[in-house]
């Protein structure tokens, strides 16, 4: 096959995540909707991507395709060349564990349970004793500025301490790609640019691969490539339009 | 993902709902503790009928009409025939190791005395009777041998009848009428209290054996022997003596049944406690179908926790939770749930052995097997009633329990 010889020749060239001829296809005979009709996308090492479209243009479809949560119907998704539906449950549950980052519109933290406790969480279930979970979970919160709120409770936190939370719970395993669905969905504008700029640190400072799905063109401003989904399509693919949207503070 | 880390994930979750948990654990609770108590009741009641049966005298042997056949007590009394003085005088002179022998009669009868009036059971007994039931008066004397040549009008009365019939008066030296049989009282009969069987054991009359021949049933013919041996060690002697004996006289040839029975106290209290053993293990079989329900409702409450967090588990799939992850926490929850259940089910059914053994009058026992299978039966629920809730946990795909709402 071409795609193993090319792996192995140039280990260093194979995207780091590659899909090939995606389609994601929902239910069944009249209810059936098809979200993804043939994507192809590549994405490098230490990339920052904003996936953009309207609402059901199967951009969070292809974004929960890319972080494991989820698997085509039909085409080939590549991870360092490695075919993703080939490998089992667990292993995917690894690779969500210690390569992939998650960050959600919703925030999706566990309720009654302190930050640190659902910051320490990929940890758990990567089998890190506790004391080195506890000072790595600090270290996350730290990070996103939220040191000194460790035992708040989500719901004693506003909604972008809540957001701050997740990206520490995201960053907390050290993963090689951060993928964001609308983190910004449900903050107000201020707060909106404050996690943005957060998450563009973090891509230019640790080099962390920022794969974010957004609507919204001024936070998409933030990335460097945009890729535009429309009815299960990339239509379009390349570097941010700079001049007219160019404003991001 | 370590145990230990699991099993804070599950005391954590538990904690939470501590009434939710609480009642969930109630089904396992009941179900534990009734069969403790249960059992210990059974085995207490068992005790107890065992421990009456020896103290009817432990060296007792009983021969009665009747081949040993199916009967627990004895044969049919109509086909076989009673016994005779000479029996009864041959087993004293023959059997070494027979050292009372005392022939019994009884009738249920009315007794009178002045304006009151009690229906209670007489005896007719030879004076050996007392020796061999190790029983004597309380006051006044007992009948000897002196009144059985005589077949003198004399009884002895239970404190029941003194209670009943003579209330404040004093019996000894009154005349009692029992079934036109004018007698004086010469003795109270030492009390025994309530038998296990329900009996009133000082609800009795008793009249030397001849006089109850003569006067009362007017025959001869002995229905019961009560003998007791030398020596406790000896007991199995006596009853193969008696056996020899009766069956000579009795002219039952060698390849025929004994058309009598000879039993001793071990014999009744084997024959009472299979009785008590049945009832006992009755008891704790239904006692351990509740502890199936409870394990039913364990499955019932983890079943909707399973749907309700079924975000969260998402959540914990999404950050890298492998289904056996999943898995063993709720397995361990429904688990916990059993286990603390089954602890306090045995707290509770040994408070409760102990109040129901005061409340019975029977001795505390501690099954202590019966707590070990009925904790380790608890447990066991709890696994195979979490398995089901659990694996439906852990086959949800990590998008579709995301979404979930």
């Amino acid at each position: 096959m071409a795609g193993a010889a090319t792996q192995d020749q140039e280990r260093g060239e194979a995207p780091l995540l590659e899909l090939r001829g995606i389609t994601k296809v929902y239910g069944e005979g009249a209810a059936e909707v098809r979200a993804l009709r043939g994507v192809d996308l590549r994405i490098d090492r230490g990339e920052f991507v904003a996936i953009l479209g309207t609402s059901g243009c199967g951009k969070s479809t292809a974004m929960n395709i890319l972080g494991c949560l989820d698997v085509p119907t039909t085409g080939q998704y590549l991870l360092e060349g490695v075919a993703v539906e080939s490998l089992s449950g667990d292993v995917l549950a690894a690779l969500r564990n210690r390569r992939f980052g998650f960050i959600f519109q919703g925030f999706n933290l566990l309720r009654r349970t302190s930050a640190i406790d659902n910051v320490e969480l990929p940890l758990i279930y990567a089998g890190v004793p506790r004391r080195e979970r506890i000072e790595r979970s600090r270290r996350a919160l730290a990070t996103v500025g939220l040191g000194g709120r460790e035992r708040a409770r989500p719901n004693q936190l506003s909604g972008g301490q809540q957001q701050r939370v997740a990206i520490a719970r995201a960053l907390v395993s050290d993963p090689e790609v951060i993928l964001a669905d609308e983190p910004t969905g449900n903050l107000d504008s201020k707060t909106s640019h404050e996690i943005m700029g957060l998450l563009a640190r973090l891509n230019r400072e640790s080099g962390q691969t920022l794969i974010m799905v957004t609507h919204d063109a001024d936070i998409a401003a933030y990335a460097p490539r945009h890729v535009v989904f429309r009815d299960g399509h990339v239509i379009a693919d390349g570097p941010a339009p700079k001049p007219a949207e160019g404003a991001a503070p | 993902m370590r145990l230990r880390d699991t099993f804070g994930l599950a005391l954590t979750a538990l904690s939470r709902n501590k009434m939710r948990s609480l009642l969930t654990t109630l089904g396992v609770v009941i179900g534990v503790s009734a069969v403790i108590m249960m059992q210990a009741l059974g085995m207490g009641a068992t005790d107890k009928v065992t421990g009456e049966i020896a103290g009817m005298g432990s060296n007792m042997l009983v021969v009665t009409p009747g081949g040993s056949g199916r009967q627990p007590f004895g044969g049919s009394l109509l086909s076989a025939p009673l016994f005779e003085r000479a029996d009864l005088n041959a087993i004293l002179e023959e059997c070494e190791a027979v050292r009372y022998a005392a022939a019994t009669n009884s009738r249920a009868v009315n007794a009178v005395y002045g304006d009151r009036s009690r229906s209670t059971t007489l005896y007719g007994v030879t004076p050996d009777w007392y020796a061999v039931r190790e029983w004597g008066v309380g006051r006044g004397r007992l009948l000897d041998h002196e009144d059985e040549q005589q077949a003198g009008k004399r009884c002895l009365i239970g404190e029941t009848i003194v209670r009943d019939l003579f209330e404040d008066q004093a019996p000894l030296g009154a005349e009692l009428r029992v079934h036109d049989l004018n007698c004086e009282v010469v003795g109270v009969l030492e009390e025994r209290g309530t038998s296990t069987f329900g009996q009133d054991q000082d609800d009795v009359i008793v009249l030397p054996y001849s006089t109850f021949a003569r006067r009362i049933s007017g025959s001869e013919s002995i229905g019961l022997i009560m003998t007791s041996a030398v020596r406790e060690d000896r007991i199995t002697e006596a009853k193969e003596e008696i056996e020899a004996l009766l069956r000579q006289r009795r002219h039952i040839l060698v390849d025929e049944d004994d058309d009598f029975s000879v039993r001793d106290m071990r014999e009744m209290q084997r024959v009472m406690s299979s009785v008590t053993g049945v009832l006992t293990t009755l008891l704790a079989s239904v006692a351990a179908i509740s502890l199936l329900v409870g394990g039913i409702g364990i499955m019932n409450i983890m079943l909707v926790s399973v749907t309700e967090r079924t975000r969260e588990i998402g959540i914990r799939m999404a950050v890298g939770a492998r289904g056996s992850d999943i898995l063993q926490q709720f397995l361990l929850e429904a688990i916990t749930l059993a286990a603390v259940g089954g602890v306090i089910g045995v707290l509770i059914g040994l408070g409760g052995a102990y109040g129901l053994a005061q409340a019975f009058g029977l001795p505390m026992r501690v099954p202590l097997t019966g707590t070990g299978v009925a904790f380790a039966f608890a447990v066991v629920v709890g696994v195979l009633f979490g398995v089901f809730p659990a694996r439906k946990a852990a086959r949800l795909r990590p998008i579709e329990a995301l979404r979930f709402e």
